[in-house]
């Protein structure tokens, strides 16, 4: 009876692992780091995914993967199971991502943010937030009464400090005495610290704020506290119709189509993405009429021309916060200098935490 | 007129066995969820349950979940029997986390054997010394242990997250907030090539084996266990009452202190900001389902890793809620409780009486 048990089992075993093996079928494989529903970073890649769906194209998910020890293990079951283009996209599966991709070499991964690709079947993709930003900027300068600009900041990274920057650049030039003031909130996703965050801004004089997190709790805060905002990844409008001027909206979806396309027919190859308002990976949503009509179009025509590239978010004389030079006067920042961004310009207040 | 009385007798097997009930009502109280839900409930539980570990990179990934939450339920299983509520597990897999990967970082590029040895044994001490906070607070000065070790998980966290931006954070990483990859030599040796289970779960096998001779065949594990019976007993029977708290956290926090240690020499390599999927709390739930029992805590944390993993593939090959794993574990206690419930007390249902109406 025993043995009856053990041989059916162990036949059960081997067909189910024949059948997971045998799909030929193309597949993609996304993960996520927060839930579906977060109305931020995860729910713009999850429209992205459901874009690809829409082709026709097998498409998993795998939601709140924690970026730790379990990360790898999910990469890996997907790889496993026949998925033929795997997006991770979180800064922190950067690791996990290069190392399966390292057993799987059919198999191709495309890791958002990062900046690993140790093997030649990774991608990495990331998007030109700040472009985004200096818009914000240019909108916040002109809106602000008190001159001071609150920012909800996550992690003193590169791309959360360009925002910082660029936005604070585009500020001063439409009213030079502006002020940035940063709360330094340490996560990407938590309601109840944003909103604090948002609320100790607010209390400090700061009539604008603009968050590089991914809740919706920050825009709500100054709904209510009757003070301009701005919504960050998705277009927030619904959650503060009276507070918000625009959102940065990322949008991942003609990526995502793109190289699932490429990966089908053949045609990916590893590449270092940096897309912007130009191609679209950065899309504005529409913007509130109550900043009047002459500013919507100063703004309409601002984004038109940082996306044609006759305009630049880091256009010199740029200084940092001692009055040294950083970008001189008629040049503009190149890439590399932008990727490794770690300190501020001039009127932004504080320090970065080291 | 419903009447709940104590059962004089409880039978010892049956003890053992409501877990097994337990599991099996989870099993059928998900299946009901899954057709809820829209979807074939023998199919999602095979893939819940089976195909995680239906191959030896499934099975390795099991043993890799389960070290962790089998290491620190062992440890607190010494406190929750002797009524010490130490639920700051989590914190002390953190401190044992942030000291050990501290001193992985400080042998960065440092060959040697010793080297690994070092950071095990100063993870285990950081987990004893962040454990002593409540104890030494609990017997000295009678405060409540279950806010204080509460509390000091949120410390350790920032701590951690202070130490990754900051000071040790990747000098070539560009400001992310992580550690440099330790060195080989601060790395867990893997047990088999291509899979990811490491020589950590000796750790833990040595650890079950250690704290099942102190609980059986110790003064000491008797006197954690009449100090769990009656405290008052305990005192009449002139037990040293704060000698025991104390090692009794020094236990549960030297054993939280090598998981997290296990963790970040292990799977992950390095410090980062989420070196334990709350290990510490899942384990709460992995110290009762096993009964506190060195034994049953073995196979308890193998059944809730893989509640884990099943939650995973369940997504993957099904597109179920990720969610659907927190479901499980809860279901699980849940029905541990309410069984325990029956198992200690008995249900009377009398007829009305008259006097009553």
């Amino acid at each position: 009876m025993y043995k009856l048990f053990l041989r059916s089992l162990i036949s059960v075993l081997f067909l189910l692992g024949f059948s997971l093996n045998a799909n030929a079928e193309f597949k993609v494989g996304f993960v996520y780091v927060g839930p579906t529903g977060d109305h931020g970073w995860t729910y713009q890649h999850h429209e992205g995914r459901n874009a690809v769906e829409a082709l026709g194209i097998k498409t998993t998910y795998v939601e709140s993967v924690p970026e730790g020890a379990d990360a790898e293990r999910v990469i890996r079951q997907l790889a496993q199971s026949g998925h033929d283009l795997i997006f991770t996209t979180s800064f922190g599966y950067m690791d996990p991502t290069n190392k399966v991709a390292k057993d799987f070499p059919n198999v191709k991964f495309e890791h958002a943010t990062g900046y690993k690709r140790e093997h030649s079947n990774v991608s990495t993709y990331s998007a030109r937030f700040y472009e985004g930003r200096t818009l914000l900027g240019h909108m916040a300068g002109k809106m602000t009464k008190t001159n001071t600009i609150g920012y909800i900041a996550s992690f003193p990274i590169p791309e959360v400090i360009r925002g910082i920057n660029a936005m604070t650049l585009a500020a001063q030039k439409v009213n030079p005495d502006i002020k940035t003031k940063i709360v330094w909130v340490f996560t990407w996703y938590d309601p109840g610290k944003e909103s604090e965050a948002a609320q100790a801004l607010i209390d400090q004089g700061a009539d604008i704020i603009m968050q590089h997190t991914d809740s919706t709790a920050p825009v709500q805060v100054a709904e209510k506290a009757g003070v301009w905002s701005f919504g960050q990844a998705s277009d927030m409008q619904r959650f503060a119709p009276k507070s918000i001027l625009t959102s940065i909206i990322d949008d991942w979806a003609p990526y995502y189509v793109e190289r699932s396309i490429a990966a089908r027919d053949g045609t990916w190859k590893q590449q270092d993405t940096w897309h912007g308002l130009k191609e679209g990976m950065v899309a504005m949503a529409p913007y509130n009429s109550a900043m009047g009509s002459d500013l919507v179009k100063e703004v309409e025509q601002l984004q038109k021309d940082l996306a044609s590239g006759k305009a630049h978010s880091f256009t010199g004389p740029i200084y940092d916060q001692k009055g040294n030079i950083l970008v001189a006067e008629g040049a503009v920042a190149d890439d590399g200098m932008l990727a490794g961004m770690n300190v501020y310009v001039k009127g932004v207040e504080g320090d970065i935490p080291q | 007129m419903i009447k709940v009385e104590k059962r004089n007798d409880v039978s010892r097997s049956i003890y053992f066995l409501t877990p097994v009930l337990a599991i099996f009502l989870t099993l059928f109280g998900g299946g009901i969820i899954f057709f809820i839900l829209g979807f074939n409930p023998i199919e999602a539980l095979k893939f819940f349950f089976v195909t995680p570990i239906s191959d030896l990179y499934g099975l390795s990934e099991l043993l890799v979940k389960a070290t962790p939450l089998c290491l620190i339920a062992i440890g607190l299983s010494f406190c929750f029997k002797s009524n010490n509520w130490n639920i700051g597990a989590e914190g002390q897999l953190i401190f044992g986390g942030i000291v050990g990967g501290g001193v992985a970082l400080l042998f960065y590029n440092h060959d040697g054997f010793y080297v690994l040895p070092i950071i095990i044994l100063s993870g285990a001490f950081g987990g004893i010394l962040f454990a002593m906070i409540p104890a030494i607070l609990k017997t000295y000065f009678n405060t409540n242990e279950i806010l204080v070790s509460l509390m000091l998980v949120y410390v350790a966290k920032l701590l951690l997250d202070y130490l990754v931006v900051g000071p040790w954070s990747n000098p070539e990483g560009f400001n992310f907030p992580e550690t440099r990859q330790f060195s080989e030599s601060a790395r867990m040796p893997i047990l088999f090539d291509g899979l990811r289970i490491h020589a950590g779960i000796f750790i833990t096998l040595i650890t079950v084996f250690l704290s099942w001779l102190i609980l059986y065949k110790t003064y000491l594990g008797f006197q954690i266990k009449v100090s769990g019976l009656s405290l008052k007993t305990a005192k009449y029977a002139g037990f040293k009452g704060k000698t025991m708290i104390i090692i009794v956290f020094m236990i549960s926090g030297a054993c939280a202190g090598l998981a997290g240690v296990g963790e970040i020499t292990g799977p992950i390599g390095q410090l980062h900001r989420n070196i334990s999927p709350d290990y510490g709390f899942t384990a709460i739930i992995v110290a009762f389902l096993g009964r506190l029992n060195p034994i049953g805590i073995i196979f308890a944390s193998l059944i809730v890793a893989l509640t884990y993993l099943g939650a995973e593939t369940a997504q993957i090959f099904l597109q179920v809620p990720k969610y659907t794993g927190q479901v499980f574990q809860g279901m699980i206690l849940f029905f541990l409780l309410g069984s325990d419930y029956l198992l200690f007390f008995k249900i009377k249902f009398l007829g009305l009486k008259k006097n009553e109406l």
